[in-house]
């Protein structure tokens, strides 16, 4: 009887001690704080790795410091979150990071059931294979019986059981949580061979000592397109996220690059989709919780999507990648941004 | 009311001053403000994540387990493909870490009691090597000793195409240790019973043989005539019923070995390492619990005419023992929860499997980090409640 009461005294005390805080928007949170947290990989060479200095680089690190352009005026107000795929998802819901560029593929479950919201699709990328040219293969179909590394976590693991179920073969998984461990394992023929997006290959054999020993081979097994997400139920910071994306895309399409921005935002344009995204019409930036010169600062700090795509992972980088589906949809290519309007 | 206040007023001045001044009334107020605390943290942390779960609209399901999988394990003991139900896949990880944990601590066990005695050694060499030996393994963190024993697999073994054959029956690469399997043909239920009536035979031949010397001093060759039931007696069964069991031989087809029983580099180095590390503890602990023992023991013991490893059978081990137990049970404990960094080279265990991918993909992360919690808790705690009863059989019955 002592025992109990003092246990519900106890229990009493504690529930009217305790009280939780309703937390502002991510907006707010990001402008009081003065640093945007944006969520990349560990390393993967020209999409988002620290480079010698230490300071991070890459495709994805550049829209994460184009976004901290817009909203904080700064593009270098950016603290990496380094995650790996497993724990990328726990990271952004958990709040430890404001924004996910971390080549993430956009799937229906992960969009509904884990509880993100994707602001659109920045590179259009497919599940490739690595192997060694000493193999001899020339096919994906050949490679019954091989052992492949896999990073855990990602949408290649399961597009790999389906690949290999549907065309009857079987495989050995060798499960690795980065994308550095996936590449010690490879080159010391632990598995024959290594998948992720075909992007991410490029990235990953431009690192090797000899590159020209080793081939993609030609099947794409799956569509990854990949993109940006935030925390579901932000409306307002999914909303101004998701236009950083699109005006910049949209200025390669209008030829606003970072050399000729300013210069277009103070005299003006005859057309007036520029003066749009430039801030010399509308009020385009206060509807997305920004001022009106949100999109010059974007794009003056890192260029349009296609001086992005070139600087980081182009024909002229070590990645060497074509703009392929990646060209703008007047190009032949499918990005297609949404106008601002 | 008004009636009532000035006994209330009375009641709490006495209660102020009891809580300081009188013993009792002071311990149960500690107590209450302890239990107050700890309920507060409880109740923030689970409030915390009820909010915030429902917040960004998650319940807490555990349907999940019912779905297909999607994904493959290479190491899997019971059968398993990706159209397997998640709480499959949750099996296999349990069987996985079972099977590290167990052969671990055979092999730890066996080592460490070795190396413990012969810590001891009176032959200069072998007490300094192993004396090396076991700084140096305790003093490196495991998680190195796993990532270098997986290394060294990985990269000095041969590719399988060039794989180092022994006999052409196992076969040693770097995707792992190959040797054949036993296939078992119906009679062969023979020789298991075999084997089993040679286990019940020698239990009874043990209490035989210690009735017979209790009451006439003389003494059966047990271990001898126990080892001939249990391994010899099956043995013969097996020649008698036609030899019932053939060998799939693991042979080289396309990238890999197929068939065969296989080892692979995530399993030899979590296990050996784990091992190895623990076994290292263990003959610290061994040789403690041996030096506990006073010389007069052994002394007494030739003094009487016993001979000198009947004298440590008989005399000292069996005291030793009850040093040596529940340090022992922690080492135990510590192989089974380390078995957790299998993370770290990608063997399926739980945490790899419900507490790994089937988390990721599912996006459950509070459901499968509880059945992760409660797994290795109730292993935990079944080791325990093992060795308790262990150490209670060998605990020095007084008069």
């Amino acid at each position: 009887m002592k025992l109990f009461k003092t246990l519900a005294v106890s229990a009493a005390v504690a529930m009217a001690a305790t009280s939780g805080t309703a937390s502002a928007g991510t907006l707010e949170d990001v402008k009081a704080r003065g640093e945007l947290n944006c969520i990349v990989t560990t390393g993967v060479a020209g999409f988002a790795a620290p480079n010698d200095a230490g300071r991070w680089e890459g495709f994805d690190v550049d829209f994460c410091r184009a976004t901290a352009a817009a909203v904080l005026g700064d593009a270098d107000k950016v603290k990496f979150v380094p995650t790996t795929g497993k724990t990328r998802f726990t990271a952004l819901n958990a709040g430890e990071g404001d924004i996910l560029y971390r080549n993430t593929t956009i799937t229906m479950s992960r969009d509904a059931d884990l509880k993100l919201t994707f602001l659109g699709v920045n590179y259009y990328d497919g599940q490739g294979f690595l192997v060694p040219k000493a193999l001899g293969v020339t096919s994906a179909k050949q490679l019954d019986g091989a052992s492949v590394c896999i990073q855990t976590g990602t949408t290649t693991e399961l597009n790999l059981a389906d690949y290999f179920r549907a065309n009857g073969m079987s495989y050995e998984p060798v499960t690795i949580e980065t994308n550095e461990e996936g590449q010690v394992n490879y080159l010391a023929g632990r598995c024959d061979v290594y998948t992720t997006d075909a992007s991410g290959l490029a990235a990953t054999r431009s690192s090797f000592d000899n590159p020209n020993a080793h081939v993609i081979l030609p099947e794409i097994i799956s569509k990854e397109p990949l993109g940006p997400a935030v925390r579901q139920g932000d409306d307002a910071w999914a909303d101004t996220a998701r236009w950083v994306l699109n005006v910049l895309i949209e200025a390669e399409e209008l030829g606003i690059t970072a050399g000729n921005v300013k210069g277009l935002a103070s005299n003006g344009s005859n057309n007036p989709a520029i003066n749009r995204i430039t801030g010399v019409e509308g009020s385009y930036g206060e509807m997305i919780g920004l001022d009106k010169d949100w999109a010059v600062r974007a794009i003056s700090a890192v260029g349009n999507y296609g001086e992005i795509f070139e600087r980081n992972i182009g024909v002229n980088t070590p990645l060497g990648l074509a703009r392929g589906l990646n060209a703008q949809w007047t190009e032949g290519g499918i990005l297609y941004a949404a106008p601002a309007r | 009311m008004a009636a009532s206040s000035a006994t209330s007023e009375s009641g709490r001045q006495s209660l102020w001053y009891r809580i300081f001044y009188d013993k009792e009334t002071r311990s149960t107020a500690i107590q209450v403000l302890t239990l107050t605390l700890l309920f507060a943290f409880f109740f923030y942390i689970i409030r915390n994540a009820v909010i915030n779960l429902e917040a960004i609209g998650k319940g807490y399901s555990f349907k999940f387990l019912w779905e297909p999988s999607n994904y493959d394990i290479n190491q899997t003991l019971i059968e398993y493909d990706s159209r397997s139900p998640h709480w499959r896949a949750t099996i296999v990880g349990i069987l996985n870490t079972l099977l590290v944990a167990v052969t671990g601590i055979i092999i730890a066990t066996v080592v460490g009691f070795i190396m413990g005695v012969l810590r001891l050694s009176h032959n200069w060499l072998i007490n300094k090597v192993v004396y090396v030996y076991i700084e140096y393994v305790r003093n490196v963190p495991v998680l190195l000793h796993i990532l270098m024993v997986h290394g060294v697999i990985v990269n000095t073994l041969p590719l399988p195409r060039n794989a180092i054959s022994i006999d052409d029956t196992f076969f040693l690469t770097n995707r792992g240790f190959y040797t054949p399997k036993p296939l078992f043909e119906p009679a062969m239920w023979a020789v298991f019973i075999a084997f089993v009536v040679g286990i019940v035979f020698s239990i009874w031949f043990n209490h035989y043989a210690k009735k017979v010397q209790d009451a006439t001093g003389k003494i059966y060759p047990v271990i001898w005539i126990s080892l001939a039931a249990i391994i010899l007696f099956p043995i013969l069964v097996y020649f008698v019923v036609g030899s019932p069991m053939s060998f799939e031989m693991a042979e080289l087809r396309g990238f890999n070995f197929k068939g065969g029983l296989v080892l692979r580099p995530e399993y030899l180095a979590l296990t050996l390492a784990l091992a190895l590390y623990t076994a290292a503890f263990i003959a610290e602990i061994v040789r403690a619990g041996i030096q506990a023992i006073s010389h007069g023991q052994t002394e007494a013991s030739y003094a009487l005419g016993i001979k000198p490893n009947r004298t440590m059978r008989l005399v000292i081990i069996p005291q030793a023992l009850r040093v040596i137990i529940p340090p022992l049970s922690s080492q135990y404990l510590n192989l089974t929860k380390n078995s957790s960094l299998a993370i770290a080279i990608g063997y399926m265990d739980i945490v790899a499997t419900i507490g790994g991918i089937s988390l990721n993909q599912t996006g459950r992360e509070m459901e499968c980090m509880t059945i992760v919690l409660a797994l290795y808790l109730s292993f935990s705690l079944m080791i325990s409640a093992f060795m308790n009863w262990y150490n209670k059989k060998m605990k020095l019955v007084e008069r």
